[in-house]
C-alpha cells in the first residue's frame, strides 16, 4: 500500500530536461540564443534576445563560446537557426550602416555608460581613454575605462577598438591581441602609421588654419584638409592660444 | 517591463522541475510533459505582462502554476479519448546515465503512464496532492474545487491506482 505513495513521490522528484530553461526563456523572448556569422572578421558567435545583442565572441567553438557566456554574462543559451534579416543587419552595423540595439543588463552603470560613448565613435576614428572618461563626466576614471572596455561583452559592435592610448600605442585587445586591433582600425580605414607618427612626437591634435579649429587627427573634419593646411598640436593650451577652437564633433576639449 | 522579465527567469528557474513532473504525471510521457511545461510557462509569462505588480508580488506562484498547467493538459486532452497504458513512451536516457538510473528511469515512466491513465478528475487531484505534495487547500485552489472533492478524488484515484498495481502482479 504505503509503496504507491512512495513511488507516487518518486514521480514528483523527476528533473526538467537539460536546457528545459534556457528554451522557455528563448521562446518568450526572455534568455539569449546564438548562432554563428561569416563577417568581414571571420567567423563571430553572436548571443541575442528581446532587448538586442547581448555578446558577440570569436571563439574556437560552440561549446567555448557557451561556457563564456554563462561566465560572463550569467544565463544561459540556446544555440539556434539565424533570423533570416540577421546577417544582414549585423554586417550593416559592422559596416557602420546602422545601429543594432544591445543588451547591456548586468554591467554596472559605469561600464554601461562607457560602452554606450564608446558607440557613437564612428567608423574610422579612434578616441583617447582619457576622451570617454571625461565625456561620461568621470574625468579621472581613466584606467576604470580602460578595465570596463577590456570587458566589453560585444567587441566589433561596441568598437571598443576605437579606443587608443593617447601615446599612439595599440593598446591590448580582448578581441583577438593587438593585432586584430590594428587589422580591424586599418580595415576601418584608420591610417595607423600617421596617428602613430604624430602620437610618437607628442602630438596629439590636429588644427586646420582655415578654420582655426583643432580636433583629433582622425575627426572626418580633416579628411579633405591637405597636409600643408594642418598644424599639430601638443596639448589644448597650445592649441587654444594660436587662437583655435576645439571641434564640436570629436571634441578634443570641454568647448 | 524588465521586472516581469527578472520574475519570469526566477520563475522558470525555481519551477521547472515541478511542472515537468505534474506534466508526465498527467500526461503520462516524457516529450507531452515537456510540451505541457513549456506551454505553462509561456501562458504564465502573457499573463504576468497584464498583471499589475501588486499582484505579481502577491502571487501564489506554486498554486497559480499548476493550475494553468492542469488547464494546459485539460486543453491538450479536449476531445481526445482516454489512451491506454503505453510503455514504450520512453526515450533512452540522457548522457552516460548508469544502468541503476535508467532502471529507475523506466520505473517511473511506467508509473507516469499508468497515472495518465486514470480519469482526469482522479488524476488532476492525486498528482496534485501526491506527486506535487501540494496541500489540500492548495490543490483546492488549484483545481477549482471545494476541498471535500479534492478530498475524496484523491481517494478514489489511489484506490484505482493501487487496484491496477496488483492487476500488474506489483504486490
Amino acid at each position: 500500500m504505503a509503496t504507491v505513495m512512495i513511488d507516487l513521490k518518486r514521480l514528483g522528484d523527476v528533473k526538467a530536461p537539460a536546457g528545459f530553461a534556457e528554451r522557455v526563456l528563448a521562446h518568450a523572448g526572455v534568455g539569449d540564443s546564438y548562432a554563428v556569422f561569416e563577417t568581414v572578421l571571420g567567423p563571430v558567435y553572436v548571443a541575442w534576445n528581446r532587448l538586442g545583442v547581448s555578446a558577440a565572441m570569436r571563439s574556437t567553438s560552440a561549446e567555448a563560446f557557451e561556457a563564456w557566456f554563462r561566465r560572463e554574462v550569467g544565463r544561459g543559451l540556446v544555440r539556434v537557426a539565424p533570423p533570416a534579416d540577421l546577417a544582414t543587419r549585423i554586417e550593416d552595423q559592422l559596416e557602420g550602416k546602422r545601429r543594432l540595439r544591445f543588451d547591456l543588463r548586468g554591467l554596472t552603470p559605469f561600464s554601461q555608460a562607457v560602452l554606450m560613448k564608446t558607440l557613437q565613435i564612428p567608423r574610422g576614428q579612434v578616441r583617447p581613454y582619457g576622451w570617454i572618461a571625461r565625456e561620461i563626466g568621470h574625468p579621472a576614471a581613466v584606467r576604470a575605462v580602460g578595465t570596463a572596455l577590456a570587458n566589453n561583452p560585444i567587441p566589433y559592435f561596441i568598437p571598443c577598438h576605437r579606443v587608443i592610448r593617447s601615446d599612439g600605442v595599440i593598446g591590448n585587445y580582448g578581441g583577438g591581441g593587438p593585432e586584430a586591433k590594428k587589422s580591424i582600425l586599418t580595415l576601418e580605414g584608420v591610417q595607423l602609421k600617421r596617428l602613430q607618427d604624430l602620437a610618437r612626437s607628442g602630438l596629439r591634435y590636429e588644427g586646420v588654419r582655415s578654420t582655426k579649429i583643432f580636433c583629433f587627427p582622425t575627426c572626418s573634419h580633416g579628411r579633405h584638409v591637405r597636409e600643408e593646411n594642418f598644424v599639430y598640436f601638443h596639448d589644448e593650451g597650445e592649441a587654444r592660444r594660436a587662437g583655435y577652437r576645439p571641434c564640436k564633433d570629436c571634441r578634443p576639449a570641454a568647448a | 517591463m524588465e521586472g516581469t522579465d527578472g520574475v519570469f527567469e526566477r520563475l522558470v528557474h525555481d519551477h521547472q522541475d515541478r511542472i515537468f513532473a505534474l506534466g508526465l504525471a498527467l500526461t503520462g510521457n516524457r516529450h507531452d510533459a515537456e510540451e505541457v511545461a513549456q506551454d505553462t510557462f509561456l501562458r504564465a509569462y502573457r499573463a504576468l505582462g497584464t498583471y499589475s505588480p501588486e499582484r505579481v508580488r502577491e502571487l501564489k506562484q506554486k498554486a497559480w502554476l499548476h493550475r494553468i498547467a492542469v488547464n494546459v493538459v485539460r486543453n491538450r486532452m479536449r476531445g481526445v479519448r482516454p489512451r491506454l497504458v503505453e510503455l514504450n513512451g520512453c526515450e533512452p536516457a540522457r548522457g552516460a546515465s548508469p544502468e541503476e538510473d535508467a532502471l529507475r528511469r523506466i520505473e517511473i515512466d511506467e508509473l507516469a503512464a499508468r497515472v495518465s491513465a486514470l480519469p482526469a478528475r482522479y488524476r488532476e487531484a492525486l498528482v496534485l496532492r501526491h506527486v506535487q505534495d501540494l496541500s489540500y487547500a492548495e490543490v483546492s485552489e488549484a483545481l477549482g474545487q471545494p476541498v471535500g472533492t479534492v478530498k475524496s478524488n484523491v481517494h478514489r484515484g489511489l484506490k484505482m491506482l493501487r487496484g491496477e498495481s496488483n492487476g500488474h502482479g506489483d504486490d
